[in-house]
């Protein structure tokens, strides 16, 4: 928020206050400014625990007690979590208590207490709950959940228009809350990728309508209550505060290498990748992800310029700045990932007819536009329209986040990624996917990329480093699980280690092997088993590796083991599943329900977590 | 132990070699290989295996080309075998090689049929999941690969003469007898390749011991006056003695041997001694008391100074010979004079004497493979089909068409020159030139040879132009490293690699293969080389005697280098 429009209407400071701030932060540079922004926040944080204890110990309930607003997110890659936050701190700064819940941490018994409930989700794979979400989901749906007559509650979907099933889970929530009693303060809304603005705006009208009714419940309105952290007690000891940088505001950090990691005959290009976070703050634990951002290729550009006859210097307004066409489209704007509404509103601008009519039949649009980036539809529907038409026709550039492949504790203030390059040729041209093209391209060594970390809390090392660990990933599923036997290696951790690696080819895709082999020798892998595809008439992948090392994987099961599987979600991770299914069934001696039910329970233990995209 | 009473004061002191800590906890050569065939993580072979698959014809060998860029890709190096088979006397039916043809395709990395110095084939590039498959299709066709490297008797060699058929045949089924006789007794190779099952016996390995030899060991027969094999270059050689073409008894000769090791004076190349005659009937007991006795007195703890040559330049002739005898019960006769007179195959066609015809195909570097304009492979495996003799693979690294009717003649030229089997382009030069392996698959190289040779050739050829002797010839060999396969220390001119674009220049053998040539010039590249053939070139076509004097000799008698006589005391000094 610009302090400019700071008002106090808005704000909890008063006129005077505030104009001494203003006069403030006029004489302040921008690090000093972000000094200041730093202490202050953490000087809040710390007024805002002792605030929470005292009400906790004044009241005799606890600070989740449900008289408030309780924020539960759905979330894969962490966007649900940020609007989740963003939501509660401006209910917070209205003075209503409210309260942010990761729905893996929820406890669904709490459900019936609660008065005013919000959920914030995304949706993945074919309209399935992201991975933290499934339980809840689970519940809402199942004979157990109760009546919710005295609920009020508001739903935020996050999805993807070039999905069939665009935030089928928000829906999901929204709809099951109706039937089961509860009313809907504010109608659902549904938000593609570029979900900022309108998100922002469904928020304040959310605030506003709940304002008078929660501040009357709350307790004392002068009092601020911080929103519970939403980590697993202990395992994390990174927060967002401890640096300046986020993904509002990313950190321009040095690329220190880009390695080929596949053979030369690899019909793979995967590259390991590292990056400098030195002098950023930015601190992160196995398991979370970094975000990027990237320039568009050039030489796309250009084209998509060409076709449209559009000068490269043309001025043009996004999100109220004025920049060239050209800025926007290497900078701002997505040009990799299409998506229907550009067609739409492209076939508008360029009054194309047949396109108008193909955008019409939402499944032939969606399979138009499957491989197909944006200069592909330009190619095949050239046609002229404004700069600021194509401007408007296009969303706003999302930032793509790698689970990081390192560990803090091994690299410093370095991170790591396994990137895979998007790479293919269709409809008779190369095509190049826009991060990875940009990370293992168009960047070279020593120039900057604009990062930031996206904590995921629903993948983490046991607390305890005793327990062992079976980590399923195939291809660039592996990334996370390096962080994981870094941070385990370095912690000298007793616990047993257990990797499943697959990719087609032994020779040429078997990513990390001499750093893998090395574990091994040394004993901090314990098993290590892979499956390379194409290396046989019959293809074998990591399911068939784990069904045939079954009665172990069970053995390991029964001894406490947690179980990772990161990579390809639509196949891997459920033929996985399904793997893991049977030998449940098959050594544990259950049924095929009971079988779901034990990787239920391992799932709500948080010993079975999935990063999977 | 030895069934022989030892004489402790002619055996080697000092600690045993690791090597002998591996045989002998090898269980006769089984080692833990098949469990590592089932290693999925490496490419490669663990621990003493590395070395145990030796002794069943395969050696662990990377591509060295991208062994760097693999690194950098954090991948292992990109581990296959290479693997050699036992072909005794390098006879082979078009059956196999059909079968070899397509195997070496399907299978490897190189897609190529390498014929090498030890009349044998090998195939490179294999990787670990073919390994299996590879003997038990070997077995399907006849073939094995046992004992084909490693501290044991490898591959036996026999003079290829297709005219003396008949001695040929009777030489041939010697060497293979021998083979046969000398081969290691374990169940290892048939348990771990070809599936077979394990027998509950008592193994026992009498004439190679539980420990195998101290280090290879390599046996030849020869047919003079044609020294294909290199007489020299042999533990043990046999020397066919004929009377009215008809094979008699055998002239023995111990401790030829050319590797070296460079910086350590106590290793050097060697010529062999005559031991005496045998008849023909003590043939396989000489064999296998040579090979007893240097069991027993070879030394066992430096592996440098290991080979038969070294045994008897520290026992003595008269004691290693003395010895055999005691073995054998068989006493020496005196040698029954020979001479050797050529060394190199006549490329072309020759009629034996029984009428058949052989066609010996030049194969540069033996590499049977498809080159642009040139397809080997191809050709070969087009006579192969029509084919109703043998195939002979030479110690020249050549191929022969042998046993070919007059009426097929015509059609099996044709299919050699239109795939560039006959080239009437190539010089005696090139014909009379060769080149171990080396880089990129063999693990000791250290300088190029095989991918160097043509291009050398070429060279060498401009400089007899330039000299007007264009049509002349001089035995050029150039190996990678100092440990022989190329058989540089019997050439003219010799190049043994010191590092990339480096070799150590020798000078000074002779084209009959009887003489050690000497260190002329050390670790320079090919300016240097050539400038100095140049000159020496030069020289010779003006200087010699008469057209019959080859270079090496020219040199020796010109005094550009002074002979070797005796390399134990004179090959370095």
């Amino acid at each position: 928020m610009l302090l400019s429009s700071l008002v106090a209407q808005a704000s909890p400071l008063s006129e005077q206050q505030v104009s001494q701030l203003q006069g403030l932060v006029s004489q302040l540079n921008p690090i000093q400014q972000a000094w200041v922004s730093g202490y202050l926040a953490a000087s809040a944080q710390l007024a805002g625990q002792l605030a929470g204890q005292l009400a906790g110990a004044a009241t005799g309930v606890p600070a989740a007690a449900s008289a408030g607003l309780t924020i539960l997110f759905g979330s894969q890659t962490g966007n649900a979590r940020h609007l989740a936050e963003a939501l509660a701190k401006q209910a917070q700064g209205k003075g209503i208590v409210a309260k942010v819940v990761d729905m893996a941490e929820y406890k669904t018994t709490q459900l019936k207490n609660e008065q005013y409930l919000v959920i914030v989700t995304s949706t993945y794979g074919e309209g399935e709950p992201p991975e933290n979400a499934i339980g809840l989901h689970n519940f809402l749906f199942s004979k157990k959940a109760p009546k919710l007559a005295g609920l009020k509650y508001a739903v935020l979907g996050l999805g993807d228009t070039s999905y069939e099933f665009f935030c089928k889970t928000a829906q999901d929530f929204d709809q099951r809350l109706a039937e089961l009693g509860a009313t809907s303060v504010l109608p659902r809304i549904d938000l593609d990728v570029d979900y900022q603005a309108q998100a922002d705006s469904w928020s304040s009208e959310l605030v506003t309508k709940l304002e008078p009714e929660l501040k009357a419940a709350s307790a004392p309105s002068a009092q601020v209550i911080a929103w519970p952290r939403v980590d697993s007690p202990g395992a994390d000891t990174t927060t967002d505060t401890a640096s300046q940088y986020s993904k509002q505001q990313p950190f321009a950090a040095e690329l220190y290498t880009n390695q080929k990691i596949t053979g030369r005959d690899s019909t793979k290009d995967v590259r390991h990748i590292e990056i400098s976070l030195a002098g950023s703050g930015l601190t992160y634990q196995p398991g979370d992800a970094l975000g990027v951002y990237f320039n568009n290729d050039p030489e796309l550009v250009r084209e998509l310029l060409l076709l449209t006859a559009i000068a490269r210097d043309t001025p043009v307004a996004l999100s109220d700045t004025r920049l060239t066409i050209e800025q926007a489209l290497t900078e701002q704007l997505e040009l990799t990932q299409s998506y229907p509404a550009f067609v739409e509103k492209y076939a508008a601008a360029t009054n194309n007819v047949a396109l108008t009519a193909l955008a019409a039949d939402k499944a032939a649009l969606r399979a138009y536009i499957n491989e197909r980036q944006i200069i592909d539809i330009v190619r095949d529907y050239p046609g002229l329209l404004s700069a600021q038409q194509l401007v408007d026709a296009l969303r706003k550039q999302q930032p793509r986040l790698y689970s990081i492949a390192s560990a803090q504790a091994e690299v410093e203030d370095e991170v790591h990624l396994t990137v895979g390059v998007v790479r293919y040729d269709a409809y008779g041209q190369p095509h190049l996917g826009g991060a990875s093209g940009f990370l293992a391209q168009r960047l070279a060594e020593g120039d900057k990329v604009k990062v930031f970390i996206e904590h995921n809390h629903n993948f983490r090392l046991p607390a305890n480093d005793d327990t062992p660990v079976i980590m399923i990933g195939p291809g660039t599923g592996i990334a996370p699980f390096r962080a994981f036997l870094q941070q385990r290696d370095a912690n000298g951790a007793a616990g047993k280690n257990w990797l499943f690696f697959g990719n087609p080819h032994f020779t040429q895709d078997f990513l990390y092997q001499l750093e893998l082999q090395n574990y091994l020798k040394r004993g901090l892998l314990t098993k290590l088993n892979v499956a390379f595809s194409r290396d046989q008439a019959q293809k074998v992948y990591v399911q068939d590796k784990l069904r045939q090392h079954g009665r172990e994987v069970w053995q390991w099961l029964q001894d406490g083991a947690h179980l990772y599987i990161c990579g390809d979600a639509n196949r891997m991770a459920k033929d996985v599943q399904q793997a893991l299914l049977d030998i449940v069934q098959q050594y544990g001696a259950k049924t095929a329900e009971q079988a779901q039910a034990y990787l239920d329970e391992l799932r709500v233990a948080k010993r079975y977590q999935k990063d999977v995209y | 132990m030895s069934q022989y009473p030892i004489n402790p004061d002619l055996v080697a002191p000092g600690a045993l070699s690791d090597n002998e800590r591996l045989k002998a906890e090898s269980q006769h050569l089984r080692g833990t290989i098949a469990a590592d065939l089932k290693d999925e993580i490496t490419g490669g072979f663990n621990g003493d295996n590395f070395m145990l698959i030796r002794f069943h014809g395969m050696y662990q060998q990377d591509d060295r080309d991208i062994r760097a860029e693999r690194t950098a890709q954090k991948l292992e190096p990109l581990h296959n075998v290479m693997l050699r088979a036992r072909m005794p006397g390098g006879i082979i039916t078009p059956q196999q090689w059909l079968a070899i043809d397509k195997f070496a395709a399907d299978n490897t990395i190189y897609g190529s049929i390498r014929l090498t110095t030890r009349q044998t084939f090998q195939f490179h590039g294999v990787l670990k999941p073919h390994i299996k498959p590879m003997h038990q299709f070997l077995n399907s066709i006849g073939i094995d690969s046992i004992a084909t490297a490693g501290d044991v008797n490898r591959n036996v060699l026999c003079t290829s003469n297709p005219v003396e058929s008949e001695l040929h045949q009777q030489a041939y089924q010697w060497a293979a007898k021998i083979s046969e006789h000398l081969l290691p007794k374990t169940r290892a190779y048939a348990e771990i390749w070809l599936d077979d099952e394990k027998v509950e016996t008592t193994e026992v390995e009498p004439i190679l011991g539980d420990t195998y030899l101290p280090r290879k060991f390599k046996t030849a027969v020869v047919i003079p006056p044609h020294n294909d094999i290199d007489v020299h270059a042999n533990d043990l050689t046999f020397v066919a003695v004929a009377e009215h073409g008809q094979l008699v008894g055998f002239n023995v000769l111990v401790g030829g041997g050319l590797a070296m090791t460079f910086g350590d004076n106590a290793t050097y190349p060697r010529m062999a001694d005559d031991l005496g005659y045998v008849a023909l009937e003590h043939t396989l007991k000489v064999a296998e008391h040579v090979v007893t006795v240097q069991r027993d007195y070879g030394n066992r703890s430096n592996r440098k100074n290991a080979k038969t040559k070294y045994t008897i330049d520290r026992i003595g002739l008269e004691a290693f010979r003395a010895e055999v005898e005691a073995r054998t019960g068989v006493a020496f006769a005196p040698v029954v004079p020979y001479s050797f007179t050529s060394r190199g195959d006549r490329i072309g066609w020759v009629e034996g004497i029984d009428g058949k015809h052989h066609l010996t195909l030049f194969i540069e570097n033996g590499r049977v493979l498809d080159f642009p304009g040139k397809p080997l492979k191809t050709g070969l495996a087009k006579i192969a089909a029509i084919h109703q003799g043998d195939l002979r693979m030479t110690a020249n690294q050549n191929l022969i068409i042998a046993g070919v009717p007059a009426a097929q003649k015509a059609e099996i030229e044709a299919i050699a020159r239109s795939h560039g089997l006959i080239d009437d382009g190539h010089s005696e030069q090139r014909k009379n030139s060769m080149a171990c392996v080396s880089f990129p698959t063999c693990p000791l190289a250290m300088a190029e040879a095989e991918r160097y040779l043509p291009e050398l050739v070429t060279k060498v050829e401009a400089l007899l132009g330039k000299h007007s002797i264009a049509d002349e010839h001089i035995v050029l060999r150039v190996t990678g490293c100092p440990n022989g396969c190329g058989r540089a220390m019997l050439a003219e001119v010799g190049l043994v690699g010191r590092g990339p674009g480096k070799y150590n220049l020798y000078l000074g053998g002779n084209r009959e293969g009887t003489r050690i040539p000497r260190l002329l010039l050390d670790n320079v590249g090919e300016a240097d080389i050539l400038a100095t053939l140049d000159g020496l070139i030069g020289r010779w076509a003006t200087e010699r005697s008469n057209s019959s004097e080859g270079f090496g000799d020219f040199v020796i008698r010109a005094g550009v280098i002074a002979p070797v006589v005796v390399p134990k005391d004179d090959f370095h000094s």
